[in-house]
């Protein structure tokens, strides 16, 4: 289980996250929903340790991960698909994953596993990553995360961009993952992505998170976002 | 006498020079891709290098190949010591912030001439070379038996100097090995390319800083190493390394590592040449023209990438 408890958070003097609290249990996804410059990154950079607390906890299964330096986040479980994919540009397919393999140790089993669920990448394995086209990028960026076996995976608007037969294959790798427990905070700006996958929704407005439904209660009564997105 | 021999003995010089400002340069360079870290201090490291390899040479006395070789293997060893403790007592406090480390290491720069002002002292000492004989430089001629060699007189090059520029070389592949093919090369690439997802894939990218501060200036040190036993070591000998590497990293692109080789070499060799022919001083005019020019006209450098 992952806990964000009551999080102060920003960059420099500029506070952005406001006692900002959720959690997410293993099998479980959690959208995250908000308007631009919501804070919606910041929260997912919080987790990764990327940013200092100004006060509260990131918890994971009970040990706080904000208390360790940044690099060590990464090895409890957590595997992070940022925002805009991030690769390793000037390095291959097979290094960007060598990479995610690195975080815990993992070993070629578990690249077997993951190029299983993206048989496109096993064909551009020598690739440079820029070379990619954006949706083959996002698919690399999925499967680095993956190779560190998280426990919990945070997508940043992994179908920002993306057509939709791409974006039903993530959302694919995506059931997948929730079906073998893998905790998943997933980040979007189209409710209509994300409603078919969800189990609940947050909905984050300036550093805050409002408040936190079902998934089920949202496909009832649509009204709901509309309110809280002003859609 | 025509001109050929005189031009390839310019040319053997000017590849000493060039092996040397590689090396220097490929520090320089290093630390600037990996860290965004313009490091001032350098050709002080690279001075530290050549002190340290007199101090050492000295020590061991014995056979001059004996205390030479083993001030190669210790003064950049130490000298890497020495930068690594730097980036973490220093670098590592200021947060790697670009305009503070170069005010932090023009405060090592002073720092490390002056404590070796005080120990090792004012003089120019020499390291004796593990070998050294003299090879004179051959020519041809075109005379009524065809093509002749001969050795025109008075020309010649050591055997120690091309020593240099092969061991130059060997390090070079090292280094380019070391980058393109170990974990810890993609280590240091991968947090060359993005720092924030190396971090948020387990890098622990302080370490790796510390260790490209350490190798970079270990290589000025190997570099010095090299050119003692032909230059003589002095306080005050890490100015023109500093200055040719700065000229050197700055045509070849900031932080490629191939166009640094291509520019030491071509910055070395017209060096030599114009060393030989004109003067060392017109040399160094010519050299700090051409930066202007590509700053100028190309600022990511002849071989760089364009910014990002
Ligand atoms: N590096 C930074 N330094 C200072 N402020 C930042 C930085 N990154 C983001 N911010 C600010 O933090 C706020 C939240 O940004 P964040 O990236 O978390 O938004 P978001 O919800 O992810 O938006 P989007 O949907 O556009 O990705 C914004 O007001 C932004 O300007
Ligand atoms: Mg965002």
């Amino acid at each position: 289980m992952l806990e964000l408890d009551k999080v102060n958070a920003g960059y420099g003097q500029a506070q952005i996250l406001r006692d900002l609290s959720l959690h997410v249990a293993p099998g479980e996804i959690l959208c995250l929903l908000g308007r631009n410059g919501a804070g919606k990154t910041t929260t997912i950079k919080a987790i990764m340790g990327l940013l200092p607390l100004l006060s509260g906890a990131v918890r994971l299964d009970g040990v706080s991960l904000n208390e360790l330096p940044a690099h060590q986040v990464p090895g409890r479980g957590i595997g992070y698909v940022p925002q805009g994919r991030r690769l390793f540009a000037e390095l291959s397919v097979a290094q960007n994953l060598e990479i995610g393999l690195m975080v815990r140790g993992s070993g070629t089993e578990v690249l077997d596993a993951v190029l299983e669920l993206f048989p496109r990448l096993r064909e551009r394995f020598h690739q440079r990553a820029q070379t990619l086209s954006g949706g083959e990028q996002q698919m690399l960026a999925t499967a680095r995360a993956l190779c560190l076996e998280p426990k919990v995976l945070l997508l940043d608007e992994p179908t920002e961009g993306l057509q939709p037969s791409m974006i039903e294959a993530i959302r694919q790798v995506v059931a997948v993952m929730r079906d073998r427990g893998v905790g998943i905070i997933l980040v979007e700006q189209r409710v209509d992505a994300v409603l078919s996958v969800a189990d609940r929704v947050s909905f984050i407005e300036n550093g805050h998170n409002l408040e936190t439904l079902d998934a089920d209660a949202l496909r009832r009564d649509h009204a709901i976002i509309e309110r809280h997105l002003g859609v | 006498m025509d001109l050929g021999p005189y031009i390839l003995l310019a040319t053997l010089e000017g590849s000493v020079t060039a092996a040397v400002l590689a090396l220097t340069a490929i520090g320089l360079s290093l630390v600037f891709g990996v860290m965004r870290v313009v490091n001032v201090a350098h050709g002080e490291f690279f001075m530290l290098g050549a002190v340290l390899a007199w101090w050492v040479a000295h020590m061991v006395g014995a056979h001059p190949a004996l205390g030479f070789a083993a001030a190669l293997v210790v003064a950049p060893v130490l000298v890497g010591l020495v930068a690594v403790a730097a980036d973490m007592t220093v670098l590592k406090r200021v947060d790697y912030d670009p305009e503070r480390t170069i005010v932090a290491t023009i405060g090592m720069l002073y720092i490390i001439q002056q404590i070796t002002l005080m120990t090792y002292g004012p003089d120019a000492r020499p390291v004796e070379p593990p070998f050294n004989s003299r090879l004179a430089i051959p020519w041809f001629e075109y005379s009524e038996n065809g093509f002749q060699m001969y050795w025109p007189w008075g020309l010649s090059t050591t055997s120690y100097k091309l020593a240099v520029i092969a061991a130059a070389a060997v390090v070079l592949v090292g280094v380019w090995l070391l980058m393109a093919r170990t974990k810890i090369g993609l280590l240091m690439r991968a947090t060359q390319l993005d720092r924030e997802m190396a971090l948020a894939f387990g890098i622990p990218v302080e370490r790796v800083y510390a260790i490209v501060f350490g190798i970079g200036a270990g290589l000025a040190a190997l570099a010095a190493v090299l050119i003692v036993p032909i230059q003589q070591a002095h306080y005050l000998m890490g100015g023109d390394p500093l200055l040719l590497s700065f000229i050197v990293v700055i045509i070849g692109g900031l932080g490629s590592l191939p166009g640094t080789v291509i520019a030491a070499v071509l910055i070395g060799l017209s060096d030599g040449i114009i060393s030989v022919f004109f003067s060392p001083t017109l040399a160094k005019i010519l050299a700090t023209l051409l930066v202007a020019l590509v700053l100028v006209f190309r600022p990511e450098g002849l071989f760089g990438v364009k910014s990002r």
